[in-house]
């Protein structure tokens, strides 16, 4: 009964994701693949669920769907896109992806067929078992130096990313304080010599 | 379900990202896209190896991969803004500046 439930999901989750990502790379309209894009992340999250890595299945959900992807769809309607140029010859170059798909996929598949990969479940943990507690252990002992990196790539990224994307004020009436306090007497005041006229 | 069953997702969905590469080559926004599914495909495996060989170290090496898709991603789509800025173009072929 359990098995038979899980396979279920396993197999509804997995043809999900498959037609959904092949979504994304044929609809034309970007926000419709970005939204099939988010459809392929709950559809994995639901995968890395089954195997148990509930912490990454939620940081999937909660840091892609949630940031990246909302990125992704600030970006794709802040740009006025001209669709029809950008459509590529799409029955021309079908059969080269085709060809690549089945040759990636055939690939791949012989080599982690199952007489090489066939490892079976290993037993399910009880219901005390805390993946977030396992994770963070390695995180915070094994791993601290390569977790303080990442939080520097963090920075390095919000950084660079708000001084690509910031343009200054522009159009606004603000105040400029360097230009206020180095001006000059000659820039503001101008003596013009005026004749005196004699009276008549 | 067997290990193979993850990993087949994992290829299946390497190959259709793949070929998304090869067939939208114009709009930058897809191809961004595209290598953000890639990057799932090799999370997946990730994640399928670390619980059939019982080990978290593949878990670990999510997180981490996580992250610096994050920030790919960010600083990606803020390069993009500042090239739409410029040029008023996202398509690929028309970013031949460098072209003498």
């Amino acid at each position: 009964m359990y098995n038979w439930l899980t396979d279920c999901v396993f197999y509804v989750a997995a043809a999900l994701l498959v037609v959904s990502s092949l979504l994304v790379i044929t609809s034309r309209n970007p926000v419709r693949s970005v939204l099939f894009l988010v459809l392929c992340f709950f559809c994995s999250s639901i995968l890395w669920m089954l195997l148990e890595a509930e912490f990454l299945a939620l940081v999937l959900i909660f840091v892609y769907v949630g940031a990246v992807m909302t990125l992704f769809l600030f970006v794709v309607m802040m740009l006025h896109i001209d669709l029809e140029k950008l459509k590529t010859n799409f029955v021309r170059y079908l059969p080269i992806g085709a060809l690549i798909v089945l040759g990636m996929i055939g690939l791949m598949g012989y080599i982690i067929a199952p007489e090489h990969f066939s490892l079976l479940a290993p037993a399910h943990h009880g219901a005390d078992y805390s993946n977030i507690k396992e994770l963070g252990t390695a995180l915070y002992t094994h791993y601290v130096y390569p977790f303080e990196l990442a939080a520097v790539i963090l920075i390095v990224a919000i950084i660079s990313a708000i001084s690509l994307a910031h343009r200054g004020p522009r159009g606004r009436k603000s105040q400029d304080v360097p230009s206020q306090l180095n001006i000059q007497r000659n820039d503001r005041v101008r003596l013009v010599d005026v004749p005196a006229e004699k009276k008549e | 379900m067997t290990l193979t069953a993850y990993l087949i997702i994992g290829a299946i969905l390497f190959g259709i990202s793949l070929a998304g590469i090869v067939l939208n080559r114009k709009n930058l926004i897809v191809l961004l896209m595209c290598i953000e599914l890639m990057l799932l495909a090799v999370n997946t495996n990730f994640v399928a190896f670390s619980h059939f060989l019982g080990d978290n170290a593949g878990e670990v090496f999510v997180f981490f991969i996580l992250t610096v898709a994050a920030a790919e991603a960010a600083i990606g789509l803020a390069i993009l803004m500042v090239l739409y800025r410029k040029r008023h173009t996202i398509n690929v072929d028309d970013l031949n500046t460098l072209k003498g």
